[in-house]
């Protein structure tokens, strides 16, 4: 039975909120919707959102959740709470006090987070909810629509889904429009300012092609196919929009997953701990907090490396060690200092600048690779490989952990093919998903899709048109 | 800062269920799925011979999300718990853990599994082989009384046979009543004005649905079950007939209301035997097809009349007979086709072994019945094609028996 009602928990925020002023948290307005197992698989299935588009692969999703939890693999998590003002969290009805108490903390610490780092800062939190409102009625209406019908409907955002993670990533770097490439484009051209003209003879510069589509190479793929294939329908194109908008707005969210539930349970952590607990809620939070901030042997728990990380840091600043001191000064403000990195950084450049070798020595953290059909360890952090180690998992952190292809050339072969290059970085691309996605993006193209990539290092190209998929391999 | 809001809605509260359209689109994805690999899934020994079981898991392609990903030679971070070493296994394919965030995805196996009922799995099945009820028997069949009717109304009954909106309109009506022929009714003040107000119902309001068993002519069938026991027959012989028999079990009976299954053993001799024995028991000796075939006879004659019964028969073996026994063998399958809906021959010939075996296909040849037919089963891949070529025969059989009639 339940230990608690909706009174004991708006007491409990109280005083929760009093320690969220007294450490100085930011916070949008919060909601909290006590929920059911049932709702809560729901709003994980739909990323939380209160409303959102139908889609066949949600229903999957839920499945799966209902599955895995109804199997006992996988537990429910205490909370979910999305990226709006007001900022809105689910809480299960059948957790018990401690396990609220908790959550509420955590909770403020995820608002905080949202409300102040930089790469939220173009989510219009204000909209978030009416936003997603408008979309889902958008697609609602295409499907009930009896010229379009939810099957077409369906394949045109399964194919707009594959692609979704193909477009710009980093949102604070304003996109250039087409006359902006333009005019760079030819500037490009007039070579480095020269001082002496009379001096120098004039350099032999190429034209620049100003016919060239895009001007330079275009990362928003759905964008790109929205504006260039003239042979989509408007409904068509507002599917790509819908589902490009959706996924700029999730960006944000994984490129700071670490940070922010590190933030998180740093802060539920604190909070709670300060709250002069009773005794018995005191053990059992104790134990909550140990699991959820527990380390995943083979693999990497955010939770645990974000709070190892934001203690790290407060300790460094703090209560530095002789040697840091030396390095860096100090002891210096902690907090504050906390304060200005949680609104200044996302996973990669935290990470970079702040896990250290001694704390990936403590964490026993390795880099581990295939070899036979199997994960063998291949560099443990020592003095030598700590810093690889770091970067391999930087590279797979946020939206690292999706190929960059970018469109080059929306007319190649004077045919119209579209062609795209695969940044390559040493990882393949994995061929049976890359054929599937391809026929996507030919589906959404309607003409020939060409990849340049490598593969067993060497160049290779992908190719997808009317007969199908074809790699090659350059010889 | 501005109070938390709580919100909490009592759990039993009415709420839509949004993901309840998806999730039937994705479940019929899922059944679409399922019918492309119907082969495969039917070649899994878990299926087959699960009668018991209700749910069974089914591994099925496709109703994946497809994104650009990495592939395998991505290398992965992973925290330990202490003292790990270069050179270790950290397992296989562990790396889904690391960090990927929200994006979600699920490299790996092109697999995944489902678990469904048994009886929707046959459904299926089935729905794919699109053939026609078979009602070849629709002017001799057996009552049976399965579901119930409705037939009229009356006043009394038990109450979930309660119509409600009948009752409420005759509670109008005796209300209309009432005011039009008794004038005299007081609308004054107390007591009375409360009777206005107040209109209960009566027990005459009450209306019950009547409900009747429906007694209506079911077809029945009968699987008539006949295998080769004899030493020849190992343990994977018997598998695959196993498999068959169930499969033709399944099908009849998604089929006809009533379906009973008969299993005769036989080597030298046959005789009527439980399932378990039919499955599990082997004898040594000979092998004289004839002696089944008779036996089966003896008992459609003697239960399973074909006015009354659609008769599905088949027969398992590895080929062998005593070769003097041909000609009754043939003669008595004749026998069959002419009672039976259709009549198979299966002869179970696993890779590798048999190659002096002897094989009767050559000898059925001569037989010349519309619902005869004859198939050769190598591996639990051939069982499949093989129930569908059978049953596709039936229904070549029933088309030209329509052309007949």
């Amino acid at each position: 039975m339940r230990s608690w009602d909706v009174d004991d928990l708006i007491g409990w925020d109280e005083r929760i909120r009093e320690k969220v002023a007294e450490f100085g948290l930011d916070c949008f307005p919060q909601v909290f919707e006590i929920c059911d197992e049932e709702q809560m698989l729901g709003y994980m299935a739909y990323h939380g959102m209160p409303s959102h588009y139908p889609h066949w692969s949600y229903g999957k999703s839920f499945e799966k959740l209902k599955t895995t939890y109804d199997h006992g693999v996988s537990g429910l998590p205490y909370e979910m709470v999305i990226n709006s003002n007001e900022s809105i969290a689910y809480l299960m009805r059948n957790n018990s006090l401690c396990l609220q108490i908790l959550t509420i903390a955590h909770v403020y610490g995820h608002n905080d987070f949202f409300k102040n780092n930089f790469t939220f800062q173009g989510t219009h939190p204000e909209l978030t909810q009416s936003r997603f409102k408008a979309r889902a009625d958008r697609v609602r209406r295409y499907a009930e629509d009896p010229a379009i019908g939810i099957d077409k409907v369906e394949a045109v955002l399964d194919a707009a889904h594959a692609l979704s993670f193909n477009c710009r990533r980093n949102l604070g770097v304003r996109k250039l429009g087409h006359a902006e490439q333009r005019e760079r484009a030819i500037e490009a051209t007039h070579g480095p300012h020269d001082p002496h003209p009379d001096i120098h003879r004039a350099p032999q510069l190429p034209e620049p092609d100003l016919r060239r589509v895009p001007l330079e190479p275009e990362e928003d793929i759905l964008l790109f196919i929205r504006d260039h294939n003239p042979y989509l329908a408007n409904w068509e194109r507002d599917l790509l929009t819908i589902v490009h908008e959706e996924a700029q707005y999730f960006i944000p969210q994984i490129e700071t997953k670490i940070m922010n539930e590190g933030w998180a349970s740093f802060w539920h952590h604190r909070i709670v701990n300060s709250l002069d607990l009773p005794a018995d809620l005191q053990m059992e939070f104790m134990v909550h907090h140990s699991q959820v901030v527990r380390p995943h042997p083979g693999s990497i728990n955010p939770y645990y490396l974000g709070f190892k990380l934001w203690h790290d840091i407060l300790r460094r600043c703090e209560n530095p060690t002789p040697e840091e001191r030396e390095r860096y000064g100090g002891p210096t403000d902690g907090m504050a200092t906390l304060m200005r990195i949680r609104e200044a950084d996302r996973d990669a450049s935290f990470l970079r600048q702040f896990l250290t070798g001694r704390l990936m020595r403590e964490m026993d953290m390795y880099e581990f690779g295939p070899e036979d059909d199997e994960y063998v360890v291949q560099r443990v952090a020592d003095e030598d490989s700590w810093r690889q180690i770091r970067d391999t998992l930087i590279g797979s952190v946020g939206m690292a952990a999706f190929p960059v292809i970018r469109i080059d050339d929306a007319d190649y072969d004077g045919a119209r093919k579209l062609h795209l290059t695969h940044a390559y970085d040493g990882r393949e691309l994995e061929l049976g998903q890359a054929e599937k996605t391809l026929a996507y993006l030919h589906r959404l193209w309607g003409r020939g899709v060409v990849i340049e990539t490598t593969l067993q290092d060497k160049p290779a190209q992908l190719i997808y048109d009317e007969g199908g998929f074809a790699p090659k391999l350059a010889a | 800062m501005t109070r938390a809001q709580f919100r909490s809605f009592p759990a039993d509260a009415l709420r839509s269920d949004r993901s309840a359209g998806d999730r039937a689109r994705h479940r019929q994805k899922v059944r679409q799925a399922i019918r492309d690999n119907i082969g495969d899934i039917v070649a899994e020994e878990a299926i087959i011979g699960r009668s018991g079981d209700r749910m069974v898991k089914v591994p099925i392609r496709g109703i994946r999300e497809y994104r650009f990903v990495y592939g395998q030679n991505q290398p992965g971070v992973g925290t330990g718990e202490g003292g790990t070493e270069v050179g270790q296994s950290v397992g296989q394919g562990d790396q889904s853990g690391a960090g990927k965030g929200q994006g979600g995805n699920e490299a790996g196996q092109d697999y995944y599994e489902t678990e469904i009922s048994l009886e929707e799995l046959i459904d299926i099945m089935f729905e794919d082989l699109s053939l026609p009820d078979l009602e070849r028997k629709k002017l001799r069949q057996l009552p049976s009384e399965h579901a119930f009717q409705r037939k009229g109304f009356r006043h009394s009954g038990i109450r979930v046979h309660l119509d409600k909106k009948r009752t409420a309109m005759q509670r109008i009506r005796r209300q209309i009543a009432q005011r039009a022929g008794a004038p005299g009714v007081p609308t004054g003040e107390g007591m009375a004005g409360d009777t206005e107000k107040r209109f209960p119902f009566h027990k005459e309001d009450m209306i019950y649905r009547r409900l009747l068993p429906d007694t209506r002519p079911q077809s029945n069938a009968v699987v008539l079950c006949m295998m080769d026991t004899s030493g020849s027959m190992d343990s994977t012989k018997k598998y695959l007939a196993r498999s068959f028999f169930f499969l033709l079990y399944q099908f009849v009976r998604s089929r006809y209301a009533e379906v009973e299954l008969v299993f005769v053993a036989h080597h030298a001799t046959a005789a009527e035997v439980t399932e378990d024995e039919f499955f599990h028991k082997g004898e040594s000796g000979g092998t004289v097809i004839s002696s089944a075939y008779q036996k089966g006879l003896e008992i459609l004659a003697e239960r399973y009349h074909p006015s009354l019964w659609n008769i599905y028969a088949f027969h398992c073996s590895d080929g062998d007979n005593f070769p003097g026994d041909n000609d009754k063998t043939v003669q008595a399958a004749e026998a069959i086709c002419e009672m039976a809906n259709l009549f198979g021959y299966g002869e179970i010939k696993p890779p590798g072994r048999g190659i002096f075996e002897s094989s009767m296909l050559e000898t059925f040849s001569r037989i010349k019945s519309d619902c005869f037919h004859a198939l050769t089963i190598h591996g639990k891949e051939d069982i499949w094609p093989g129930l569908k070529a059978f049953l596709q025969k039936d229904r070549a059989a029933q088309a030209t028996g329509g052309e007949h009639a």
